[in-house]
């Protein structure tokens, strides 16, 4: 890093943390919307102001300096709300929530499969988890085996995926959401209405549900999840990131944007298609088991088709295929209903108001991602 | 054998509402090449503005049960009709370039907007509504099943109603300009056909004939819920895609499918009812496993 990357890496950090940490602290919503209003403001500046924009891109070069960034960052934010249970726990599920939303971005964001059944996925890692709950297994192995899960789930749904396209592929995962979520209802095994509990996550014998004392301050256990969270959310971004810069991600692009192009150019595009799909439900599965393990607890109404909306809205508002929009967005998402307990009942009809305007104004999402440019390096005769 | 009979007409009744919903949705993608999910709402809208309706008729004293049902019924398509127009209009319309994926998350919202609406707008609207009897209901005899009689009228009404439409679209002046967008909406516009309004009449009529669902739903359950929408959205786009996508009577096909699906699992399993909609939805991506775009395939593909 450059000094003066280092001087505008120190700047995100100092304005960027006190931000996201009064917004998901604060009780006040005026304190609140103002919170968003900068956050909001100062994405869209990062992304559209090509000064700003390059310079943060100039972060470590293709961008990999920017998740010590985030890590930092996100250390901090965790750090100063130590003993707050229930901001922490707020933090932690936005973490999570944007480690699934990270899956998705794989799916349609690169790929252009269309999942409208993203919260079944994660259910699917959620209940490997409860049912792991009774077996001697490590923590992080079942992690994994969440994610192992998800993705075999989906693969049920790889065969009439790709013999189709478009509505009729948005169709089939519709489908899967709600038969998944009719499935865990009537299924007596699984809890049905009431669900099943969750043992917490441990690491190294070191169960997450003790919290972290450090001198006389006792720290929330949610802190626990939260940096777990952070870890694997920067893990996944830094994994998509190089997919995306590697070929894989410019043979994504082009299934994407043209199958027919793409396969006359000797791309096997299902084979696109399918590792999309996969490593996508993968993630999404992750995500749900630690979600899971940090609920202690999980019932069939959390995974509906409703919550499969949500993490779709995340992914569209932080622009198709933008690793980075998905963390405000999943803020806004997440957060603002959660806090706009004024509004109490009118909270979901005022959010869906507002995703529908976001759209009906801003079709391509709150941070439109800037799609690679080629013949910006053929004018620089590169 | 009683039994047979009864389940299978029932399942015709289910099959007719879930007709009428599909085929607003073939309408829309038809004229628009878009999904409006916002249409099991509208039909939740047209159940509750019958409720009303019919709560002012009681006030104003009319009781005959027949007007009743006309007059609500036609309450009914008119507000879901003009509701249809005004998000065909405001936002379905401006959105038509946009992704795909975004016009149907935007219309899904719109569509959690119509549901919240109902459930805070009307008086305790987060608990099931009862519904009058609009119809008699004396049960009528054959062979030795009893069958309602205002079941009989629905099914009737609303195989008319798709049969009137059929006939509107393939006779009348309206019928061929809506054809003609179909086709193709710039060329349409060239030949001087108001491209606007032919589109708003399109969702109005779409949403309209959701209303009429909507008041068959309450009139044959006797009981209204804001939040009946999603599924039978879910459903209704189902049987439009499993009969094909911008097909009237394949729309009908499917809806007949879907309910027949499910009353064959009823039917067969009693004791595992419950995973009925399993079941259907199960099925749902079996059939497009085999037949990729729908029972009754599009007529042009993209497909090398």
């Amino acid at each position: 890093m450059k000094n003066t990357n280092i001087i505008l890496a120190s700047i995100l950090v100092v304005i960027g943390v006190p931000v996201v940490r009064t917004i998901v602290e604060t009780e006040n919503q005026v304190t609140l919307i103002g919170g968003l209003v900068v956050l909001v403001a100062a994405a869209i500046a990062l992304t559209h102001v090509p000064r700003l924009r390059a310079a943060t891109a100039s972060l470590g070069g293709w961008g990999e300096g920017n998740f010590a960034l985030l890590a930092a960052g996100g250390v901090a934010v965790a750090l100063s709300m130590f003993e707050d249970h229930f901001s922490l726990l707020m933090l932690a599920t936005v973490l999570i929530y944007a480690l699934a939303a990270m899956g998705l971005t794989l799916q349609f964001g690169y790929g252009g499969v269309i999942n409208f059944a993203g919260a079944a996925f994660f259910g699917v890692g959620g209940y490997t988890a409860a049912v792991m709950s009774d077996l001697p297994v490590p923590s992080l192995i079942v992690l994994a085996c969440g994610g192992v899960i998800a993705a075999v789930a989906g693969a049920l749904l790889i065969l009439p995926i790709l013999r189709t396209a478009g509505h009729y592929a948005a169709l089939i995962t519709i489908a899967f959401g709600l038969l998944f979520q009719d499935f865990l209802e009537v299924n007596e095994a699984l809890g049905g209405p009431q669900g099943l509990k969750v043992e917490a996550m441990e690491l190294a014998g070191w169960s997450f549900n003790n919290s972290l004392a450090i001198g006389s301050f006792q720290a929330s256990f949610f802190l626990n999840y939260a940096l777990l969270a952070l870890a694997l959310l920067i893990v996944a971004m830094i994994f998509l990131n190089r997919i995306n810069r590697s070929w894989i991600g410019l043979s994504l692009d082009m299934v994407r944007e043209d199958e027919t192009a793409a396969s006359a150019f000797g791309i096997d595009t299902s084979r696109k298609r399918i590792m999309a799909f996969f490593l996508g439900n993968g993630i999404i599965g992750v995500a749900g088991a630690l979600y899971a393990m940090m609920q202690n607890f999980i019932a069939p109404n959390n995974f509906g088709f409703g919550e499969s909306l949500q993490l779709i809205a995340i992914v569209i508002l932080g622009g198709l295929g933008n690793l980075w929009g998905i963390i405000p967005a999943t803020i806004i998402i997440m957060v603002a209903p959660e806090k706009f307990q004024e509004f109490g009942e009118y909270r979901i009809l005022i959010f869906s108001l507002i995703i529908v305007l976001i759209l009906r104004f801003s079709p391509s999402g709150l941070f439109p991602r800037t799609m690679r440019s080629y013949s910006h390096d053929l004018e620089r005769g590169q | 054998m009683v039994i047979f009979v009864e389940y299978a007409f029932s399942g015709l009744m289910l099959g007719i509402m879930y007709s009428l919903v599909a085929v607003g949705f073939t309408l829309f993608f038809g004229v628009l090449n878009v999904i409006n999910f916002s249409h099991g709402d509208v039909l939740a809208v047209g159940s509750f503005s019958a409720l009303i309706a019919y709560v002012g008729l009681q006030a104003v004293g009319l009781d005959l049960p027949i007007l009743c049902f006309i007059a609500v019924a036609l309450a009914a398509f008119v507000v879901t009709g003009l509701l249809g127009a005004a998000i065909g209009g405001g936002f379905v319309v401006p959105m038509r370039n946009a992704p795909p994926i975004n016009v149907l998350l935007m219309t899904m919202m719109i569509g959690t907007v119509l549901r919240e609406v109902i459930r805070l707008g009307y008086p305790n609207g987060s608990n099931p509504k009862a519904f009058p009897a609009l119809l008699p209901d004396t049960a009528i005899e054959v062979g030795s099943v009893f069958i309602r009689l205002d079941s009989v009228i629905l099914l009737g009404l609303g195989l008319a109603v798709v049969a009137l439409l059929d006939q509107f679209i393939r006779r009348t002046k309206f019928g061929l300009a809506i054809r003609a967008v179909a086709q193709d909406g710039e060329t349409a516009q060239i030949i001087g056909i108001d491209f606007k309004q032919t589109i708003l009449l399109t969702f109005a009529i779409g949403s309209g004939l959701a209303g009429l669902a909507g008041v068959m739903h309450g009139v044959y359950y006797r009981e209204v819920n804001f939040s009946v929408g999603l599924l039978l959205g879910v459903i209704g786009f189902s049987a439009a895609i499993i009969g094909g996508l911008g097909r009237i009577w394949g729309a009908v096909l499917g809806g007949f499918v879907f309910a027949a699906l499910q009353t064959l699992w009823v039917i067969l399993f009693p004791d595992l009812s419950g995973y009925r909609d399993v079941f259907a939805f199960a099925m749902v991506i079996v059939v497009m496993t085999i037949w990729p775009t729908g029972m009754m395939a599009e007529m042009r593909s993209e497909r090398v």
